[in-house]
């Protein structure tokens, strides 16, 4: 054997070995995720949904944040105190460091904070921070100067918010992502590129390493974040799993610990073969029909009250969804923090009688198997949808509605809902934090695009609006619970189903927990 | 030689303009836009968003704006991955799905060619009739039937390679083949054609008479002439293979472009969708004037002045 012959065995044997002890020092601890899609971005304040925040919530925390059950929890604050008028919120924020070793301070936030409503930003949501004083000012442009926003760093480790109006839901709202705390010098260092892996810096218990565009992202754990020591997971990996039924096969060949969703059209499968890993628990979202009360079929109330009898949710729910979902006879979702939940006046009636009821209804509306009522349902491009305004369809049928099915690709179909060009039309609502008031401000008649009901009642607007000056908790849930009445009785939309998390666990994974505004932490969570 | 080059790329341009104009305008007349979404935003937000991204100017504005950031290399900034140029995402998905049409055109151009001839030698006999079925099975059936058997069968239940993601040489292997196999079912049947035809001209007789072993004469004088229709058909081939992995980098979740060209019109990215549709205008002029000129070296007759 010649000597270059040998040492090129030597060297191979070398870093075979090499390989094999790298291996053993990666068995660390990877969670491996499916997160629905591609973020759009992971600047908080210019992000708008579920996708960015469950990122977001790893890389950074706010002043308040989740436990694993969901509750308003201290982050970045250790500590506050609200005025007795409920207008201003003190945060006493803890020792805490940026990813590259700086100290989170007061000044921070305000400039995030600043930054959200900023008109140069652009931000999507920037409406959310309405609450806090001159914000809707600055973000419509009216008012010019950003300092006058409500915030103030009163010093490095206090942080003080002014509220126009008391929010007794605030704690809660700035759990929001884009109340998150953004690294001033970094974001006016790198401009656009600042959220890019090499550049972003965090506060969160994980880090950016990595991130393909369409093919994941990798966070590893910050050494710098304050409860470090409780943190297990070495990375966690998130991966864009746009197509569904292909996310759970990769699930399934062990690629996956959870999944962002579960195919509705395997759940009986899953229910025969894998239960115990199967998560579907109540979700604050609703799934309605809205009707548009400006146009002939929606205008009298007989006649949306009608078409609501004639739905039979649990049939939609168990049946025609697989139980993906549960029956909605509500609009603000059960399961909201110290809110009754308002009911339909007909959610005891049995079948029967509601179907007695809404014929009644229409006969006295003029309209009957003679002569019946046409109505078209709107929908956009889905499977499940289709399935829905189906068995709808055939429901009204019963009645004497005469439904036609108009199916859309999803942008026309949002151009069209906007245009108010629909009679009845498929939509859903997610809240963005745990309070009744992001279902109901919906609905106020100068909601503009947003009331694509056209729905316009001045005793709903009077108890919505006023209950945002209202402080105290309990007289101002009693309002809300009266709106919501107001509203069920005059039903512009029409609730039907109410949203389930859905997802894969897999048994390996410990420390996930339900909870119905279904942000899971990885900082709570390890890998067996 | 280069004369005939550069005619060609001269002419390559009216073309690419009439692909951007037409994207461009056939673009905007869809109802929607980048930031129409369930959950509208109020008035003066969108108005902001509006300015940030130029779409409050008039349609010819914008479009000279567009033209003008062509010329200098700048695609504009993605609508909806807000952190990312479309040249940060165009030329950071090219590479995979190079990779991955290279390997299925070059596995294609392999296996179908030797399949091709292998059927030719055994004209009407039962390797030349089981090949030529299978590969009509081949293009009959599309790679967005293919690709899902193929996860289901190898990735789940023989449990052999990852059903999808990139990196990894077992993530290429699925993707590679769903990808291919349209393409040697065409490439077989393209050499099998060509190849009888060249065995029964009159240079390859002479070869033969002349007492060439037929090993020679195949390799020498017949492959050289039957694959020259197979140079000519590569230029849609890999238009084609561009436009499959659109699908396979879909279901596979693969990071390429194709991924971008569906989501892009989708999402009614404007700049995101344009600058995948110059992209690929501008590699299949390119990729056919390639095929042409290869054409040149293999063909004594076909001469470029």
């Amino acid at each position: 054997m010649s000597l270059i012959k040998r040492n090129v065995l030597l060297s191979a044997l070398t870093a075979a070995t090499l390989i094999a002890a790298s291996t053993v020092a990666q068995a660390e601890m990877v969670l491996h995720r499916g997160n629905g899609a591609e973020p759009e971005t992971m600047d908080p304040q210019k992000s708008t949904g579920v996708i960015e925040a469950n990122i977001q919530y790893e890389i950074f925390e706010g002043l308040t944040t989740y436990s694993p059950d969901g509750q308003v929890v201290p982050g970045m604050a250790e500590s506050w105190d609200v005025s007795d008028d409920g207008k201003t919120y003190t945060f006493h924020l803890r020792d805490a460091k940026w990813s590259n070793g700086d100290p989170v301070t007061a000044a921070d936030f305000a400039y995030s904070f600043q930054r959200l409503v900023d008109p140069a930003i652009a931000a999507d949501y920037a409406a959310i921070a309405d609450p806090i004083l001159n914000a809707e000012q600055i973000r419509k442009g009216e008012e010019k100067d950003l300092s006058k926003l409500g915030v103030k760093a009163v010093d490095d480790k206090t942080f003080q918010v002014t509220l126009a109006k008391p929010a007794p839901y605030f704690l809660g709202l700035i759990r929001h992502n884009t109340f998150l705390p953004v690294h001033k010098a970094t974001v006016e260092k790198f401009g656009q590129d600042w959220t890019k892996p090499g550049n972003i810096i965090g506060n969160g218990a994980f880090t950016m390493q990595e991130w393909t565009p369409q093919a994941s992202m990798t966070l590893v754990k910050n050494p710098n974040y304050y409860d470090a020591a409780n943190v297990k997971l070495e990375k966690i990996v998130y991966y864009p799993t746009e197509d569904i039924s292909e996310e759970f096969k990769r699930y399934r060949a062990g690629e996956l610990h959870i999944t962002y969703e579960v195919p509705s059209d395997q759940i009986g499968f899953i229910e025969a073969n894998l239960k115990d890993e199967y998560e579907a628990k109540p979700y604050l979202g609703t799934y309605y029909y809205v009707v548009n009360t400006t146009r002939e079929a929606g205008a009298k109330k007989e006649l949306r009250e009608a078409l609501a009898l004639a739905i039979d949710r649990e049939i939609i729910a168990d049946k025609v969804t697989q139980g993906s979902f549960l029956p909605a006879y509500s609009w603000v979702p059960p399961g909201t923090p110290d809110y009754n939940t308002q009911y339909v006046s007909f959610k005891d009636m049995p079948k029967e009688a509601r179907l007695a009821k809404a014929k009644e209804l229409m006969t006295a509306a003029g309209y009957g198997p003679d002569n019946p009522l046409n109505i078209e349902i709107l929908y956009n491009t889905s499977e499940n949808h289709k399935k829905i305004a189906i068995a709808v369809q055939s429901m009204w049928k019963a009645i004497g509605v005469n439904a036609t099915l108009n199916n859309q690709e999803w942008q026309v179909y949002l151009d069209t809902r906007d245009n108010k060009q629909f009679d009845v039309a498929r939509a859903a609502w997610i809240g963005d934090y745990a309070d009744p008031v992001t279902f109901l401000d919906l609905f106020l008649s100068d909601a503009g695009v947003r009331n694509d009901a056209g729905y316009n009642n001045a005793e709903f607007d009077k108890l919505v609006k006023e209950s945002f000056n209202v402080a105290d908790p309990k007289e101002r849930m009693a309002m809300l619970e009266k709106s919501e009445q107001i509203f069920l009785a005059d039903l512009p939309i029409i609730p039907i189903l109410h949203y389930k998390t859905k997802h894969m666990v897999s048994p390996q994974v410990q420390g996930w927990a339900y909870n119905n505004l279904d942000f899971h932490l990885g900082r709570y969570m390890s890998v067996q | 030689m280069l004369h005939y080059v550069m005619r060609r790329l001269g002419g390559a341009i009216p073309t690419l303009l009439i692909i951007i104009a037409g994207a461009f305008f056939m673009m905007r007349l869809a109802p929607g836009g980048p930031f129409a979404r369930e959950r509208r935003v109020p008035p003066e937000v969108e108005a902001n968003l509006l300015k940030a991204y130029h779409l409050d100017e008039p349609l010819w504005q914008q479009f000279l704006r567009y033209l003008n950031g062509l010329l200098h290399g700048d695609f504009g900034p993605s609508f909806k991955y807000k952190d990312f140029s479309v040249a940060d995402l165009i030329f950071g998905g090219f590479p995979v799905s190079l990779q991955l049409g290279g390997m299925a055109i070059l596995l294609a151009l392999v296996i179908g060619i030797s399949l091709g001839i292998w059927a030719a030698l055994r004209q009407n006999t039962w390797v030349d009739y089981a090949s030529m079925s299978v590969s009509m099975v081949g293009i009959a059936v599309p790679n967005f039937v293919v690709a899902p058997i193929l996860t289901l069968v190898i990735g789940l239940q023989l449990q052999l390679l990852p059903v999808g993601g990139w990196g990894q040489p077992g993530h290429y292997v699925l993707p590679v083949i769903a990808l291919c196999l349209p393409q040697i079912a065409a490439i077989a049947r393209l050499t099998r054609a060509s190849m009888i035809e060249v065995l029964s001209s009159n240079y390859v007789r002479t070869a033969r008479a002349k007492g060439l072993p037929a090993r020679l004469t195949i390799s020498r004088h017949a492959i050289r002439a039957a694959i020259l229709p197979v140079v000519s058909y590569l230029g849609p081939a890999i238009a084609n293979i561009i436009t499959g992995s659109v699908v396979v980098e879909q279901i596979f979740s693969i990071p390429g472009i194709g991924r971008y060209f569906v989501q892009g019109s989708l999402n009614r990215d404007y700049t995101l969708v344009m600058g995948v549709t110059v992209f690929y205008g501008a590699l299949v002029i390119l990729c056919n004037l390639i095929a042409d000129l290869l054409y040149g070296v293999l063909d004594p007759k076909v001469r470029y002045d």
